[in-house]
C-alpha cells in the first residue's frame, strides 16, 4: 500500500515512498522536485546535540492539507506530498520531506519551495533544541493561515 | 461548562501540563478561557501578543465562541521544518 500525501509521524521519513505516491498519481509528468530538511549541527552559534519536535497533530495535518490546496490554486498542474516527523531527531536526521511533480521543472521547483516556506509559517510544529549547555524552544512565525501577506511572501520566494 | 485546554511547546512547559480541563462560565470565548488561564498562571500572559489559537483543532480567533466540551488550544509561534 502507498503512503498518505500528507502526514505527521514519529517514524523515519521515506522519500522514495512519497515520490512513488506523488508521481504514481500523475500522468505526463516531466519533472519531480524534492526537498529534505535535516537536523543541523549548528544553530545561531549553538552546537546542537539533538532536536525534539512537538506537533499539534490534527491541526498540523489540516494545515498541511491547506498548503496542498493552496498549491492546487497557484500551480494547477503540480501535485505535492509532504511528510513531517516528530519526536527526538539526531543530527542529520530528516525532519521534513517534500515532493512536487509537474509536467515542467519550473512549477515543480516553485511548488516545492512554496511548501517548505508555508510549513514554516502555518503548521503547528515546534523544535525543542537541546544544545551544549542547555535547551530552548525555537519560535518562528506567528501562525495565521489567513495572513495574505505571509502567503504572498512565500509565493514571491518560491518564484524568485 | 467544561473545556479542555491544550498547550504546546514553551506554553506547555510554563503550565507544567499540555492538557487541562477547566470550568468556565457561559457564554465563553477563546479570550475568556485565556483570561481564566492567565489569572491562574500569570507566567503565560506574555504569549498573548504572539500566540495563535485553535478550537477543536481548527485555527480560530480570540473572539470566537467556545461551547461546552470544546478543545481550546494556545500555540506559540511555530518552528517546524
Amino acid at each position: 500500500m502507498g503512503v498518505p500525501l500528507v502526514t505527521v509521524t514519529p517514524d523515519p521519513l521515506d522519500l522514495q515512498a512519497l515520490t512513488a505516491e506523488v508521481v504514481g498519481r500523475g500522468s505526463g509528468d516531466g519533472a519531480v522536485a524534492s526537498f529534505i530538511g535535516l537536523v543541523r549541527e549548528q544553530n545561531q552559534g549553538r552546537r546542537v546535540s539533538f532536536l525534539e519536535y512537538e506537533a499539534y497533530e490534527p491541526l498540523a495535518v489540516r494545515a498541511l492539507q491547506r498548503i496542498v490546496e493552496e498549491i492546487r490554486e497557484s500551480w494547477p498542474d503540480v501535485r505535492v506530498g509532504v511528510h513531517h516527523r516528530t519526536g527526538r531527531l539526531e543530527l542529520g536526521d530528516a525532519s521534513v520531506i517534500i515532493v512536487a511533480a509537474s509536467p515542467h521543472r519550473a512549477s515543480a521547483f516553485a511548488a516545492c519551495r512554496y511548501t517548505i516556506e508555508r510549513v514554516k509559517q502555518i503548521v503547528p510544529i515546534w523544535k525543542h533544541e537541546h544544545f551544549e549547555g542547555g535547551d530552548v524552544w525555537l519560535e518562528g512565525a506567528v501562525a495565521d493561515p489567513d495572513d495574505e501577506a505571509a502567503r504572498q511572501a512565500a509565493h514571491r520566494i518560491a518564484c524568485a | 461548562m467544561r473545556v479542555t485546554v491544550r498547550l504546546f511547546a514553551k506554553l506547555r512547559d510554563l503550565a507544567g501540563s499540555g492538557e487541562l480541563v477547566r470550568e468556565v462560565p457561559p457564554p465563553a470565548t477563546v479570550q475568556s478561557v485565556w483570561k481564566a488561564l492567565v489569572s491562574e498562571m500569570p507566567a503565560l500572559a506574555d504569549y498573548e501578543r504572539t500566540m495563535s489559537v485553535a478550537v477543536n483543532a481548527d485555527y480560530s480567533r480570540m473572539s470566537s465562541p467556545v461551547q461546552d466540551g470544546d478543545e481550546v488550544a494556545f500555540l506559540p509561534p511555530v518552528s517546524g521544518g
